[in-house]
């Protein structure tokens, strides 16, 4: 089986995000990059599902150059190979729309791509790949498990799951529960050095949409404590001055 | 050209957060002096679709039929995109709710739209121009999204605009446009939903605990304080990596972002990840045993004690409230 996953390039989750150019562009400055840590959950589960030598698992990423330190890393995780569309991802639809001209002239049988990138938070890329390559997909699983030509998948819904099943090619966006994310081990981090890393031009699309600025949420005021042997206050001013219950 | 809202269902009911789309579709509409046109697609009863006028739609199309009788992304992208020609509606307005957010995308490229997803409040139409803001950088941030396309498809945040009730005539429409058959290609095999729990994600009110609880067995009294007030459960990372509370559960950066009224966070230290996740939460209440944890710095309210103490204290105060009501 051949497998795509989709990785993306993000802050680390404990970055402080601060902007600059009057709040028009994300500040990288001492931030550091991570693999997105839904994408990692997508690459372990397609290393699990050719583990024994059956299949390959591709990593694709549109970015610029600085990105590759992230895609060494999937590659010592267990990839295969890796693909690097050289542009910087303006927006969901510029990388799904580079992925799937990618994907026309290699078919993979399975792609995955994390829920979502902890970024810009869009949920976005599975769905209009999908859609740009005429196929199914799924956002947001928790399980998936594949027989022969089906796929089998927990999607999360509010309040609950749903199962189905879905014929290959699928494109999935997993979340957590899907499988344990991988640490590369020592072999891994070695020959990940000279696993074939291919770096591809984008194809030229439309732009439709651009962000204009960023914001920064409002701080809270100062917090109000309530003495721990006064709780019926919490009560009352959850009730007359936040006005909540 | 009209506004098209999608009003999703969930077992032939709409939700909370489908009146919120509606609500703010009307608002949208409102704005370009156009009309709004719902979309329900599913098994809804008459009284149910009776609602969309209630909450602002002027014309409901509804389409019905076993094929369609459950959620599949392809196929409902299709009958949404079709109805959006048919109308020549510009706009389509969803809930980011976990089926919107398979949805929203293939709508954007089955109509060329730019897509903004997670929208947080009513777009910006200064100008001719059409600014969203969303969320980003998992809650730690905003961005304002100018859409450039001439069609648009916004999703809305739950919990982030109020219902608003306002009569519209909400004619009911039958519309049953052709579907490809591999549009059809899911099988759904088994929806699984706890009636009796509320769900995360449209929850007016959170209970939230973490690592401060102990272990799972002490979960009793976070039950119990969230049945009292109608709220969903939730935790943080590490109580789920442990497998304490199930990962639908878990609050945060990696996990759900949430914007309840209330939030109540016990024993959670309010990790930057975690803050990231509840931070548009419209109160934030924090029960901790230390006055350090950073969670107090961005918490309304809060009480520093131990939560065996304090959470009992709490379902009885908050009973001894609703006695007196």
């Amino acid at each position: 089986m051949k497998i795509l996953v989709c990785i993306s390039n993000v802050p680390d989750t404990t970055t402080k995000i601060t902007f600059t150019d009057n709040n028009t562009q994300f500040n990288t400055s001492g931030v550091q990059f991570i693999l997105n840590p839904y994408d990692e959950i997508a690459l372990a589960r397609a290393i699990e599902l050719t583990d024994g030598g059956s299949g390959s698992v591709t990593v694709i990423n549109v970015g610029e150059v600085a990105t590759e330190p992230t895609i060494r890393k999937a590659l010592a995780i267990g990839a295969t190979d890796a693909v690097r569309v050289n542009a910087k991802a303006h927006d969901a639809w510029f990388v799904a729309y580079q992925v799937a001209q990618y994907v026309k002239s290699n078919p993979f049988d399975l792609i995955l791509t994390g829920r979502e990138s902890i970024d810009y938070n869009g949920s976005k890329v599975a769905a209009m790949l999908a859609e740009l390559l005429d196929i199914p997909s799924v956002s947001i699983i928790k399980k998936l498990d594949i027989d022969g030509n089906t796929a089998t998948v927990e999607r999360e819904i509010e309040g609950g799951k749903e199962v189905l099943t879905v014929p290959l090619p699928i494109v999935a966006g997993t979340a957590e529960g899907v499988a344990e994310p991988k640490i590369p081990n020592m072999r891994g981090i070695m020959s990940a050095r000279t696993k074939p890393l291919t770096v591809i031009e984008p194809a030229t699309v439309e732009t439709f949409s651009n962000v204009i600025r960023y914001e920064t949420p409002a701080p809270r005021g100062q917090v109000k404590l309530v003495p721990a042997d006064d709780v019926a206050k919490l009560v009352e001013l959850l009730h007359s001055e936040a006005r909540v219950i | 050209m009209p506004v098209l809202v999608y009003t999703e269902n969930a077992d032939g009911k709409f939700k909370k957060s489908t009146f919120e789309a509606v609500s703010y579709a009307r608002a949208i509409a409102n704005e370009s002096k156009t009309n709004l046109v719902a979309i329900s697609i599913g098994d809804v009863g008459a009284a149910d679709l009776a609602l969309l006028g209630k909450y602002g739609a002027d014309k409901v199309l509804n389409v019905t039929g076993d094929k369609l009788k459950n959620f599949i992304n392809q196929a409902y992208a299709a009958v949404i995109a079709e109805a959006a020609k048919k109308e020549a509606a510009n706009i389509v307005v969803l809930s980011n709710s976990f089926s919107g957010r398979g949805l929203a995308p293939r709508l954007g490229v089955k109509l060329k739209a730019g897509v903004a997803d997670g929208a947080v409040a009513l777009p910006d139409q200064a100008d001719g121009k059409l600014i969203v803001k969303k969320t980003a950088f998992s809650g730690k941030a905003f961005a304002l999204v100018e859409l450039t396309s001439e069609n648009k498809v916004i999703s809305l945040i739950p919990n982030s605009y109020k219902v608003v009730e306002t009569e519209a005539a909400g004619t009911v429409e039958d519309f049953g446009p052709e579907i490809k058959p591999a549009d059809l290609s899911t099988i759904i095999k088994e929806i699984v939903r706890s009636t009796d729990k509320v769900s995360l994600p449209d929850a007016d009110i959170v209970v939230s605990g973490g690592r401060g609880l102990k272990g799972p067995e002490n979960w009793g009294m976070v039950e119990e304080l969230a049945d009292l007030l109608g709220a969903a459960l939730a935790c943080s990372k590490p109580v789920s990596d442990a497998g304490w509370r199930p990962h639908s559960e878990h609050v945060g950066q990696t996990g759900i972002a949430v914007s309840p009224n209330l939030y109540i966070a016990i024993g959670i230290s309010g990790a930057i990840q975690h803050l990231a996740g509840v931070s548009s939460s419209k109160t934030i209440v924090v029960i901790n045993k230390d006055a350090e944890a950073p969670f107090f710095k961005v918490a309304d309210y809060g009480i520093v004690g131990d939560a065996f103490e304090v959470v009992p204290k709490l379902i009885s105060a908050i009973k001894d409230y609703k006695a007196s009501a």
